[in-house]
């Protein structure tokens, strides 16, 4: 069984992407959402936190939120995929359940 | 009909899962998190409730609320046995993180109907790697 | 699919109802059948009558009552949750002894049963929240 974890607060402000790493399965996929997408900067205090861990999950981003903050794509880890709301739904879709990280 | 037959009729049973990480009082989650649980009693699934980060914090003991004038809810907490939800997992390194033990938390029981009513505890400490794998199983995650 | 969807922010204060309901009306577009949109905690102000936001920006409450009326959705509004936050609709403000109801077009008031429902009969559950 493969679950969708999404995580939509910022790790300078929430520690729900620590948690989540924590509990999240290796294999399953974790969505940054919202404030989120801040975990998946290139250069800040948390990148390593999700480079060191593309091996064990799939990241993605929603990139409607990442425009929204300023944030384009070269300034985005490599490794974590954009998607837009088509592709959220198309996750949420292929995974057996969906996990909110709040 | 109550929906609660209509999906009892139905025969479906999930898996539920409840996972808790925020602290009581300061915000409602804790409170409305409890109420949804014992409503949910009602509908026949495979229910579990996970108390991690903060949320472990929701099962200590003596919580005195008269200073801060909010109702002290946490004695409805054991009141979940009797509504036969028995599989309440803690998170260990939640609890370690915060240097709490488990004798700093409630003790929560249930009467196993299967053992002659023999009184049981529903709380399992959980490390987070047994804790991500019953996560993984669950088919309905609601997160508070 | 049948998808549940579970708002637990009220509008403008998170970001929640926003981005559920984006994530709902492409769930639709896509053709997904979207079984019932939960409403808890501050999610049930999503639900007033009285929202006057400024004219330069988005309308939270009329856009969710107007894809409900374009997609027949099922709207909940928790009603512990609403009764907490003075949401009522005729009938609970009568039993509540109140000179007003305040839901919006497309929104009902229900029990949290209905959550679990959602859980129980859709195919997957995504929850929105802060």
């Amino acid at each position: 069984m493969a679950i969708l974890h999404t995580v939509n607060k910022s790790p300078f402000e929430r520690n729900a992407l620590t948690t989540c790493l924590r509990l999240a399965e290796k294999g399953s996929t974790i969505l940054f959402i919202e404030d989120g997408v801040i975990a998946a900067t290139k250069g800040s205090k948390f990148s390593e936190v999700v480079t060191s861990a593309l091996d064990d999950f799939k990241f993605c981003f929603l990139n409607p939120d990442a425009e929204a903050r300023g944030l384009e794509s070269d300034e985005m880890i490599d490794g974590v995929d954009s998607i837009d709301y088509a592709g959220f739904v198309d996750l949420v879709v292929d995974h057996d359940a969906v996990k909110a990280w709040l | 009909m109550s929906e609660e037959n209509e999906q009892a009729q139905e025969g479906i049973v999930k898996k539920f899962m409840y996972v808790n990480t925020k602290a009581p009082y300061g915000t409602i989650y804790a409170l409305e998190a409890l109420e949804v649980v014992l409503i949910a009693a009602a509908f026949d699934q495979d229910v579990s409730l996970a108390f991690v980060d903060d949320g472990v914090y929701q099962l200590k003991k003596g919580q005195k609320t008269d200073g801060i004038g909010v109702k002290n809810f946490s004695p409805t907490y054991s009141a979940l046995g009797d509504y036969d939800i028995k599989k309440i997992y803690i998170e260990k390194e939640s609890l370690e993180e915060r240097g709490l033990e488990l004798s700093d938390l409630q003790d929560l029981k249930y009467e196993d109907e299967d053992d002659d009513y023999a009184e049981k505890s529903s709380i399992h400490v959980v490390d987070h790697k047994e804790l991500s794998q019953i996560i993984d199983q669950q088919d309905v995650i609601l997160s508070f | 699919m049948k998808l549940g969807i579970v708002v637990n922010e009220g509008p403008y204060q998170h970001q929640a109802s926003d981005s559920a309901y984006q994530f709902t009306k492409i769930a639709l577009e896509k053709g997904h059948e979207i079984f019932r949109v939960f409403f808890y905690h501050d999610g049930v102000n999503n639900g007033t009558r009285l929202s006057a936001p400024p004219q330069d920006d988005r309308n939270i409450v009329e856009m969710w009552s107007a894809l409900a009326k374009e997609y027949d959705l099922d709207l909940v509004l928790c009603v512990a949750a609403a009764q907490r936050r003075g949401m009522l609709d005729e009938g609970e403000a009568k039993r509540a002894g109140k000179d007003a109801d305040n839901i919006a077009p497309g929104f009902r008031i229900s029990g949290l049963g209905q959550l679990i429902e959602a859980g129980i009969q859709s195919d997957r559950l995504v929850s929105f929240g802060d």
